[in-house]
């Protein structure tokens, strides 16, 4: 036996392995001693909920998050493997096509494809060769139809795709990571995409795949790994999956008992909405399709559902903060039909918004926590000539502060500087201060620690006994089954099931979060 | 429930107790004394900084504009435009059709005010970017002042309107003002300094605050007596105090002033908090033209002439000076006295390489070289 063919039989087998890989993003555990093997030409699916963590594994791959942000090795063909940036990655062979493909929409098809590595003639572009090279790639995808001078913009969202994987192509790619391909491709386009993925397999390129959706994901891979919180929990071929199985392992978690369920009763239907549908006419897209729902005093209503199933989108269009999208439908509060044009009227008429991205939408990181408290509530606070009464100001925050036992050292301390649960319990202080009759929590405890977790579900309750009616939207399912009263599941824009939380399951509600029509 | 003390937040409290607005007078008194040793006295005499501070007035109007501008993200390049055409238009309705002084003065204001509406129309409800608009603004208006003045210059001879730019004010006024000035400073601190203390906030320590009480006494005595020893304060220099008290007033304690800042910091949150941004961006560039045409007829009356080309490059002259005064050009953070003294420092600059006699040209190159080292020194210190 020589050693040699030792070796490849091992590279054939173990041709890329992830061990014990663990990632931080800042004092929060993303990936926890990840395990997982892929053989060599396969097509390995990463399956898991929002937050499980297939994205951060595979830009670690990528080369995204360089060693020191992460512990433990990847090995490449046997030889760890350290990249240090993403073109150190691509080098190597790695290369990531992102759900917003990142291609630039201005310039034509060659120019994206050998982006960063433009063939060059003593430093000159030489555009002839890059567009003869960029037609044989694209003849090689079976995409000879999409014209190498063509601008990306003009493009179907599918073909944009073809162009993202010849750019993989272009620079010698042996892994191609899909991240979300097919979210937001038509049905032909998948089909499509699963023949370039069979196509680049038997061209000898592993491919790594990540989706949500379990029946594309079966029809594709021919091994699995599935991840939960952060860790690998089970990995094998294909074969020894079914949906049923992938749902159980994707949500197969201990619940444990760490929330302050009160029982509630619900009361009067205080909003309703019939209807409701918001379509992105750039694109154009139906975002959130004909959507009815209410909610009653008393009650937690839970929104559970993937990402990109609508949730956000309904609520921000509801709060009035889309001034170019279509939306249809109505509103109706206490029973009357209500206009909501601009935040503006949506927070007179009593409907209050805890925003999901606090950083980049609920705070204004250079001013004190008085300030940010406050903005929403100013026009109740003013006196003669439009001047704010501090004294006011500053007796609502620190009331809102105790009650939320909020961590500062002074009122005017910046809420850039507040750690992340601090920041969100401003953000909610903001949104109460107004005293809405519904409150809207898009995210409430995301990324934040657990000690903040409870304070704000603590809050959730104290709200509802004092005849808030609370909507509750959370990727996360513990979270969902935890708080909610009633809870309703979207998937694609669409409502696809309301369950009560005594029947609620964890898995329940993932087949609902994964029905997609056909 | 309160944390420990850390030093970065030590820091912040500092900096919001306004640390960076004394190191910025710091650096004014080093630039006097520098040039009262480079003109042998000439800088310090007087009736130069006489000089000095009415040229202060005018640019100081527009840059308590320009920090409404800038804290809420947007710039504004068209006043040195409207200064000239306000300015020309007050000359040709005072000398060429006879109007009274007062009327001519409102008139000129109008179409300030009418400026600020057109430009916050494209920019608040038709979305096109402020500085598209201001630097369309900019051709725009300074197009039609030499239409309207046929590229001539009109001289100005109505006396009263040529006491608005020149006058001084009465010098017993002076003092009484002068006194009263500096009681009501104290109150007003006091009484400020009470309030903090009852909410258990971080207050400036009594030493601190006796030097400032001190300095302040110093440095109006020193300011009214210097002045009414040459002829008394400029009215140019009473107006700036006047407008500045008033919209220190407006950006700290009112809602619009709140919004500004709120909205310059983040405008998507802004939004989402129920604030209408688009009427905050039409009033900023409202006030922002009122101001511009205020200065406009300030810069007329003192020179007693409408010209053409009057203003010329004042936009780039004022944003400096908001910048130097710690203004962010990002949005949401600066204070309007830092941007005061910035306009103070700039002005010196100009005042003391003219005494030098330094060309224009070497003078542009070292206000250049104080804005890139002022910016420069902004973000280093950010990054520790």
């Amino acid at each position: 036996m020589n050693s040699k063919d030792e070796e490849t039989i091992v590279n054939e087998k173990d041709f890329l392995v992830f061990e014990n890989i663990t990632k931080y993003f800042s004092s929060v555990k993303v990936l926890d001693q990840v395990n997982c093997t892929i053989k060599k030409g396969e097509v390995h699916a990463l399956v898991g909920e929002n937050g499980a963590g297939k994205s951060t594994l595979v830009k670690i791959l990528a080369g995204v998050y360089p060693t020191p942000e992460y512990s433990g090795t990847i090995y490449l063909e046997g030889n760890p493997c350290d990249f240090k940036n993403i073109r150190h990655a691509e080098e190597a062979g790695v290369c990531i096509i992102y759900q917003e493909l990142e291609l630039i929409p201005s310039m034509s098809v060659s120019e994206n494809i050998f982006l960063g590595y433009e063939p060059k003639n003593h430093g000159i572009i030489d555009h002839d060769r890059m567009y003869r090279d960029a037609a044989i790639l694209l003849d090689q995808l079976n995409a000879a139809t999409i014209h190498p001078e063509t601008l990306v913009e003009r493009l179907s969202v599918g073909k944009q795709q073809i162009v993202a994987i010849c750019r993989a192509l272009s620079k010698h790619a042996k892994i191609i990571i899909f991240d979300e391909p097919t979210s937001a491709l038509s049905d032909s386009e998948v089909n499509i995409l699963f023949s370039i993925i069979r196509n680049l397999k038997e061209q000898g390129v592993t491919c790594i795949y990540i989706s949500h959706k379990l029946n594309r994901i079966l029809e594709i891979s021919e091994s699995i790994t599935v991840l939960r919180d952060g860790k690998s929990i089970i990995s094998g071929p294909r074969d020894d999956f079914d949906e049923q199985a992938l749902i159980t392992h994707m949500v197969g978690r201990e619940l444990e008992k760490k929330y302050p369920r009160c029982s509630h009763t619900a009361g009067d239907v205080v909003l309703e909405v019939r209807d409701f549908t918001v379509i992105d006419p750039s694109i154009p897209k139906t975002l959130v399709d004909h959507v009815s729902f209410s909610v009653r005093t008393g009650e937690i209503l839970g929104f559970a559902g993937l990402m990109g199933a609508g949730r956000t989108e309904l609520f921000m269009a509801l709060f009035g903060a889309y001034d170019d999208y279509d939306i249809t439908g109505e509103v109706y509060l206490n029973g009357t039909l209500l206009s909501i044009k601009t935040p503006r009227d949506a927070i007179k008429r009593g409907i209050g918004l805890v925003v999901e991205n606090r950083k980049e939408h609920g705070l204004v990181s250079c001013m004190h926590i008085i300030n940010n408290s406050i903005l929403a509530n100013i026009p109740n606070m003013v006196s003669s000539f439009g001047t704010i009464d501090e004294n006011l100001a500053i007796k609502q925050t620190e009331t809102y502060a105790q009650e939320f036992s909020l961590r500062y050292s002074s009122l005017e301390q910046l809420v850039g500087s507040l750690s992340g649960g601090n920041q969100q319990k401003v953000v909610i202080s903001k949104s109460l201060m107004p005293n809405p009759t519904v409150l809207i929590m898009d995210e409430p405890t995301r990324g934040i620690d657990v000690k903040a977790k409870f304070d704000i579900y603590n809050i959730m309750n104290k709200l509802i006994d004092e005849g808030v009616a609370i909507v509750m939207v959370s990727s996360e399912l513990p979270e969902i089954l935890g708080m909610s009263d009633r809870i309703m599941v979207m998937c694609e824009g669409k409502l696809t099931g309301e369950v009560f939380y005594h029947d609620a399951t964890q898995e329940k509600i993932m087949e609902y979060a994964t029905k997609i029509k056909e | 429930m309160k944390e420990q003390k850390t030093p970065l937040l030590n820091r912040i409290h500092i900096e919001s107790l306004g640390i960076r607005s004394f190191a910025m007078v710091g650096a004014l008194i080093i630039i006097w004394v520098l040039f009262t040793i480079l003109t042998d006295g000439t800088f310090i005499s007087v009736r130069n900084l006489s000089n000095l501070f009415r040229l202060t007035g005018i640019m100081g109007i527009l840059v308590i504009g320009m920090v409404g501008c800038l804290v809420s993200g947007v710039f504004d390049l068209s006043i040195g435009s409207v200064v000239g055409l306000t300015g020309a238009i007050t000359g040709i309705l005072l000398e060429q059709m006879g109007m009274h002084y007062l009327v001519a003065f409102s008139i000129s204001l109008l179409v300030g005010v009418a400026i600020g509406v057109w430009q916050g129309f494209w920019i608040a409800y038709r979305g096109v970017p402020a500085f598209i608009v201001t630097l369309g603004g900019m051709m725009i208006f300074r197009g039609i002042t030499v239409l309207v003045t046929n590229g001539c210059s009109i001289p100005i001879s109505n006396r009263p309107f040529a006491v608005f730019g020149q006058g001084y004010m009465p010098q017993w006024l002076n003092i009484v003002i002068g006194v009263f000035g500096v009681i009501a400073f104290i109150l007003f601190d006091q009484q400020h300094r009470n309030k903090r203390k009852s909410y258990n906030f971080a207050l400036q320590s009594s030493l601190l605050m006796m030097l400032k009480y001190i300095a302040m006494l110093v440095i109006v005595a020193v300011f009214v007596f210097s002045l009414n020893s040459y002829q008394g304060i400029p009215y140019s220099v009473v107006i700036l105090i006047i407008f500045y008290l008033l919209f220190a007033f407006i950006y700290n304690k009112t809602q619009y002033g709140r919004y500004v800042y709120a909205v310059g910091g983040n405008q998507v949150a802004a939004k989402l908090s129920g604030i209408d941004i688009k009427k905050i961006y039409m009033k900023v560039f409202i006030i922002m033209g009122l101001l511009s045409a205020l200065a406009g007829n300030l810069l007329t009356s003192r020179l007693a002439t409408a010209t053409p080309n009057a203003g010329n490059g004042f936009e780039l002259d004022t944003i400096a000076s908001c910048v130097i005064g710690g203004i962010s050009l990002a949005g949401g953070r600066g204070a309007l006295f830092g941007a005061i003294v910035g306009t103070l420092v700039m002005t010196s600059l100009e005042n003391g390489m003219s005494l030098m006699n330094m060309t224009a040209a070497w003078q542009d190159v070292v206000k250049g070289l104080i804005l890139l080292s002022a910016v420069w020194f902004d973000v280093a210190n950010k990054k520790k």
